[in-house]
């Protein structure tokens, strides 16, 4: 069903929603970004319609809401063990794109079907609403038209914004009395999605782990400097390394902590004794590259990336995910001496 | 709700073994079913977590052969009989005996690598007429190093075991406690006793190659040379791990989770892994 609210009705349904929710969407962080003076645009709960960026793409994505940068798992004390509650009790309505949907897709990929299914995720998964915002143009870097995530309706609901006015299409049965009764009139709505990208990526069919030998990684080990953003700015990156930490003032008692990991940061493959793999740059590139577009599809069928650009925008030495992926046509040529 | 697999569990250390200063076996309390080569994630409240594979089991017990090499090991050898440490697991798939039965058993073991061999090996042991023949080559680096002494005396009267060192200590054996009563031992690496193991028919063997990555590398390449297919071989890998349940991404090497799909494999599949 579709329906027509202006700002004062949809802080009427948000005031509704947040009685079960909490809602989280992107939101301009005044000065907050990059270098002085700049902005940034990540998620936060909201509490008005107003609060929300509706233009610009997000720098970090939804993801912190289901898979908190620092999660605490449990306290412990001598040789007690003390689950903790989650950070968010209530449900979640999460405000976001098409290729952030499809990345949800990917995180329960892996935290509900990738062996055991996961307790602290699954906790803070349950009870989530998606609301799709549609995207009537693409923005710099965006690529989800050649990674097939820029449509979607499996949304609780989908939203755009014509002539002032939040056009709502709900999938969402229960809250169409509540979109009813604060709506301007219902109507069919349309949510836009973006058919066209300015960048097109092209994953060579014949792609296999025999490019891990091509030249083009050599040339990531001076130029990538392993700050590991794009993978902390991904929708789809999953890792995390444990911490544990214990309190100063009582040296028997600590928690321990699962925290967000980068295949790009030293350590992430060092063992006890001194073994570690991936040494140099380059090799981590090829590691991330493969999993986004080549190994995670060969384990789950579809591919990992979802084209959102974001890591393209978050790198501080200029290097396009997107212009490596399309490297890779080549770089089969070259290992496999078809030129 | 899914269950909480992080949790860990108390779990009484029964009796601590030393073997060399800076390896361990610690028999700890547990109830469950558990393979050879699978392993637990081992943790000190403080300290961490670390996989540790499982070297020995039985009735209401696990040995896990532990290293003093990092911030968790370290820690845990301040712990002794009579205390506890938290565990979960078992993880990952381990070796299955079945796989082995009826076949000529070669296993080849370096380091810590003999540790998730050393249930495979004991399990034939204890049913040797399950096996056509058995042939065991231990390798480590100096006669200090040596692991699991009594084992090794103990093994001696049903298969062919080959103890090899890769060189003599720097200081004088006396120095070291543990070289004083060690079995016969000879000095060279693992690979230059290929080889001479006698097989009667190279087709129907099966072979373990559980070590350090250079180690298990040189030993596929030395067995191949020598005829045996690759389709017979196992190795079994190690990398970091922080679940041990397939989502914190440490160990994934291709579309493969060590700690889901391994750390066990058929050479086959193990040999197209590249990290």
């Amino acid at each position: 069903m579709g329906y027509l609210l202006n700002e004062n009705n949809f802080n009427d349904v948000i005031q509704e929603w947040q009685k079960d929710y909490l809602i989280y969407a992107p939101k301009k962080m005044l000065g907050e970004g990059m270098y002085s003076d700049t902005d940034i645009t990540r998620y936060a709960a909201i509490n008005d319609i107003s609060e929300i960026e509706w233009e610009k793409k997000s720098d970090f994505s939804f993801k912190e809401v289901l898979l908190p940068l620092s999660e605490t798992l449990f306290y412990y004390t001598e040789g007690t063990v003390k689950e903790a509650e989650a950070n968010r009790k209530s449900g979640a309505v999460i405000f976001l794109r098409s290729c952030d949907l499809h990345a949800v897709k990917r995180l329960d990929e892996i935290y509900l079907r990738n062996g055991y299914e996961d307790f602290y995720y699954q906790r803070l998964r349950a009870n989530v609403r998606f609301l799709v915002i549609g995207c009537s143009a693409t923005y710099d870097n965006c690529f989800c038209v050649s990674m097939g995530t820029n449509h979607i309706d499996s949304y609780d609901a989908g939203l755009t914004i014509n002539d002032g006015l939040f056009h709502i299409n709900s999938h969402w049965e229960e809250m169409n009395p509540l979109f009813s009764r604060c709506s301007q009139k219902e109507a069919e709505v349309v949510i836009p999605f973006v058919t066209s990208n300015q960048i097109n990526v092209k994953v060579p069919e014949n792609l296999s782990i025999a490019v891990n030998s091509a030249s083009l990684w050599k040339e990531y080990d001076s130029r990538c400097i392993n700050c590991g953003r794009c993978n902390f700015v991904c929708p789809t990156c999953t890792c995390f390394t444990m911490q544990d930490i214990f309190y100063t003032d009582n040296g028997k008692a600590g928690e321990r902590r699962r925290v967000h990991a980068s295949c790009m940061v030293d350590g992430y493959t060092d063992m006890a004794g001194g073994g570690s793999y991936r040494k140099k740059n380059g090799d981590r590139m090829r590691f991330k590259v493969m999993h986004k577009v080549y190994d995670y599809k060969k384990r789950n069928g579809y591919h990992m990336c979802v084209g959102c650009g974001r890591c393209d925008d978050v790198c501080p030495e200029y290097i396009s995910f997107s212009h490596c992926v399309n490297r890779l046509e080549d770089a089969m040529k070259e290992v496999t001496g078809n030129e | 709700m899914s269950k909480n697999e992080y949790t860990p569990f108390l779990s009484e250390i029964l009796e601590v073994k030393k073997h060399t200063e800076l390896e361990y076996t610690f028999r700890l309390s547990f109830n469950g079913d558990v393979r050879p080569g699978q392993f637990f994630e081992v943790s000190l409240p403080k300290f961490g977590e670390a996989p540790i594979s499982v070297s020995g089991m039985g009735d209401g017990y696990v040995e896990l052969t532990i290293r003093k090499v990092g911030k968790v090991t370290n820690e845990i050898f301040e712990l002794y009989k009579g205390n506890t440490l938290m565990m979960r697991g078992p993880y990952g798939n381990g070796f299955d005996v079945e796989d082995y039965k009826d076949k000529e058993l070669i296993i080849i073991a370096g380091g810590t690598g003999v540790s998730p061999v050393r249930g495979v090996i004991e399990y034939f042991h204890k049913n040797r007429t399950q096996v056509k023949d058995m042939t065991v080559i231990t390798g480590f680096k100096s006669p200090s190093f040596v692991l699991f002494q009594e084992d090794l005396k103990n093994w001696n009267d049903n298969m062919k075991l080959i103890l090899t060192v890769d060189k003599e200590d720097d200081t004088p054996s006396d120095v070291c406690e543990n070289t004083k009563e060690l079995p016969a031992y000879q000095v060279g690496l693992v690979t230059q006793y290929i080889p001479a193991i006698k097989v009667k028919s190279k087709t129907d063997t099966a072979i373990l190659v559980v070590g350090p990555p250079m180690m298990m590398r040189f030993t596929v390449q030395g067995l191949l040379k020598e005829g045996y297919p690759e389709e017979n071989i196992w190795i079994s890998h190690e990398r970091k791990m922080c679940c041990g349940i397939g989502k914190c991404g440490h160990c994934k090497i291709d579309d493969v989770y060590v700690c889901l799909d391994g750390p066990v494999f058929p050479y086959t599949k193990g040999r197209l892994l590249v990290d």
